[in-house]
């Protein structure tokens, strides 16, 4: 996904003249030929995330678009408050492209776990975050960043992630996606585990209950209309992301869901981190076994409040 | 270096553009008085000799940018701005209401002529490096200028930013520091010394000079050297006193930023500006 998203920078950069990229310390070689073909819209500005923020929103301001790429927990945490006034405030086209969304970067530990990064950035007026949940799916966002007004936040998950997106689906900024129908619950879902919502859709469906999967790559601005309408239809909604639990999207719709004021209440469950640092190294997928972010426990979860409204 | 006393008298026109400030005072009965006062020559001298600009087109993409990164100090941007018909003087009387487009920091989509909303410092020199880097990548020609406070330079990322501007040998970019050696609780020997200050700034890569920040000619002279070297970005370390110009004000902290100002202190403070 980090791979396909630069490639696209590469090749947004080629076609128009506002592209520029910035890197703080990425590895050698990183967009080398861009380097090459474009060395004046090319910059690699060392360990300064706070600086680099400030230069993308100068740059921006007269007229470019910037794409910043660091580690996730650097563009998020350590910069915070230059993305908030120099980026947000000024309202200017700068796209921070964060590595490492949620537990990619497991066994490096807590430091670098970007598990409160959408949390962090719904809080502020005029940002927009993208967490796509598959490289086909950066494919089709990253046309749509040139010229979208304001800074965007794209949230990169570990690269090789498997292509769960259908081809023939579109990508609109704000927009929320019904990848599968069903009747019985709603999984509502952001980044890679689209995936794992997927899978736990089909394993209920084995069982008879028909889990739909809405799919929000864009969990702010948020597709409300399209989460609502798709929880109207349903007597269960569950949430799952890799992200913790206060603030992210399950937060975001548990908000619409309790001011919809629907006639009947929804069965509603989050699933994301809980409200602690992880205390294990391993990997991406053992942390997320750990805290139950599975397709067999996200099964179970909307099993559960299937049948507490069945009984 | 030799730098001429600081306690000169001032001219008519720096009288008449502190008087300006007085009328925001007046309007808003707040403000960061003392460093607003401080800055006043800095701006001047940019403003009449140095930068270009068009005030009927304040965006207008050929104008130098000067970028006051003590957003704290903004009532003499807004003074200058004024005396340079960006807006009437009357927004002056709304400063800090409801209504006015002048808050207690400057914004950009707000001012006229206002480069970068600022007010958390640390954040200005960053900024002005992507505007001159923009100006290089499209060969525009213009210059950069930011104003920096002492206390601002206590921030890392004003020095995460010299670094950067000396690496790309941003020769079109000019820092000029108030250093008027106060800040909110004391002096900045005492919160955090800066000293040595221009080896700071010349260690981090800058071309750098002293100067009388109330000396009208020495600015003038100074700015007009600039770039001291085609290399590098130069700074301006502006010797200045807090509250320059107002006895009472002068180096006294509780005007460093005052609120409930009253009617008595306005008066006084137009006083002085007549008396000196």
């Amino acid at each position: 996904m980090r791979q396909t998203c630069l490639n696209m920078v590469y090749e947004l950069a080629k076609q128009d003249p506002r592209v520029v990229f910035v890197g703080s310390d990425l590895g050698i070689g990183t967009l080398k030929q861009f380097k090459a073909e474009m060395p004046d819209r090319y910059y690699m500005e060392g360990v300064s995330e706070q600086n680099i923020i400030g230069i993308a929103a100068g740059l921006a301001m007269d007229g470019k678009v910037v794409y910043f790429n660091t580690i996730a927990t650097f563009i998020t945490r350590r910069c915070f408050e230059q993305v908030v006034i120099d980026l947000c405030l000024h309202h200017v086209p700068v796209r921070l492209i964060g590595s490492g969304g949620g537990m990619v970067y497991a066994p490096l530990g807590p430091t670098h776990l970007a598990i409160e990064d959408v949390a962090i950035f719904r809080a502020v007026p005029n940002m927009t975050i993208v967490a796509p949940a598959d490289a086909n799916e950066m494919r089709r966002l990253m046309p749509q960043t040139v010229n979208h007004p304001g800074p965007i936040y794209i949230r990169l998950g570990k690269g090789g992630d498997p292509i769960v997106t259908p081809d023939d689906q579109q990508f609109v900024i704000g927009k929320a996606y019904a990848i599968r129908e069903g009747k019985d619950a709603l999984i509502v879902t952001t980044g890679i585990t689209l995936k794992t919502s997927l899978e736990a859709a089909t394993a209920l469906a084995q069982q008879g209950i028909h889990a739909a999967v809405l799919h929000v790559p864009t969990v702010k601005p948020l597709d409300a209309d399209a989460i609502v309408a798709q929880a109207a239809k349903v007597p269960v909604v569950v949430t799952i992301e890799e992200h913790t639990l206060p603030g992210g999207l399950g937060s975001a719709v548990a908000e619409l869901i309790a001011e919809a004021n629907f006639p009947a209440a929804k069965r509603f469950k989050r699933i994301g981190l809980p409200d602690v640092f992880p205390d294990q190294y391993g990997s991406q997928a053992s942390l997320m076994e750990r805290y139950g972010l599975t397709a067999a426990h996200l099964a179970r979860t909307v099993e559960q409040l299937h049948v507490a409204g069945v009984s | 270096m030799k730098i001429s006393p600081i306690e000169i008298k001032l001219d008519q026109r720096s009288r008449d553009l502190r008087k300006l400030i007085v009328q925001g005072i007046d309007g808003g009965r707040r403000g960061h008085i003392g460093s607003a006062f401080s800055l006043v020559e800095i701006l001047r001298v940019l403003y009449d000799d140095v930068l270009r600009y068009d005030p009927k087109n304040p965006c207008w993409p050929q104008r130098d940018r000067c970028i006051l990164s003590k957003g704290h100090g903004c009532l003499a941007l807004y003074a200058v701005l004024v005396d340079k018909g960006f807006f009437p003087a009357a927004e002056l009387k709304r400063f800090c209401k409801p209504d006015g487009i002048l808050g207690g920091h400057p914004e950009r989509h707000k001012v006229p002529g206002v480069e970068a909303s600022t007010g958390s410092l640390g954040h200005g020199l960053s900024i002005g490096i992507g505007m001159a880097l923009n100006g290089r990548i499209e060969k525009a020609g213009y210059r950069v200028f930011v104003i920096v406070s002492d206390g601002e330079s206590q921030e890392g990322s004003l020095w995460e930013a010299a670094m950067c501007a000396a690496k790309h040998k941003l020769s079109s970019l000019t820092v000029l520091v108030d250093y008027n050696k106060q800040q909110s609780y004391g002096t900045t020997a005492e919160v955090l010394d800066l000293e040595p200050f221009a080896d700071k700034w010349r260690s981090f890569g800058f071309a750098v000079t002293e100067v009388n920040g109330h000396g009208v000619d020495e600015l003038r002279a100074a700015l007009a050297q600039a770039p001291v070297d085609p290399k590098k970005p130069t700074a301006i370390i502006c010797h200045t006193i807090k509250g320059k110009g107002i006895s009472f004000c002068e180096g006294n902290l509780s005007w460093h930023h005052k609120t409930r100002v009253s009617d008595d202190e306005i008066k006084l403070l137009y006083a002085e500006l007549e008396a000196r």
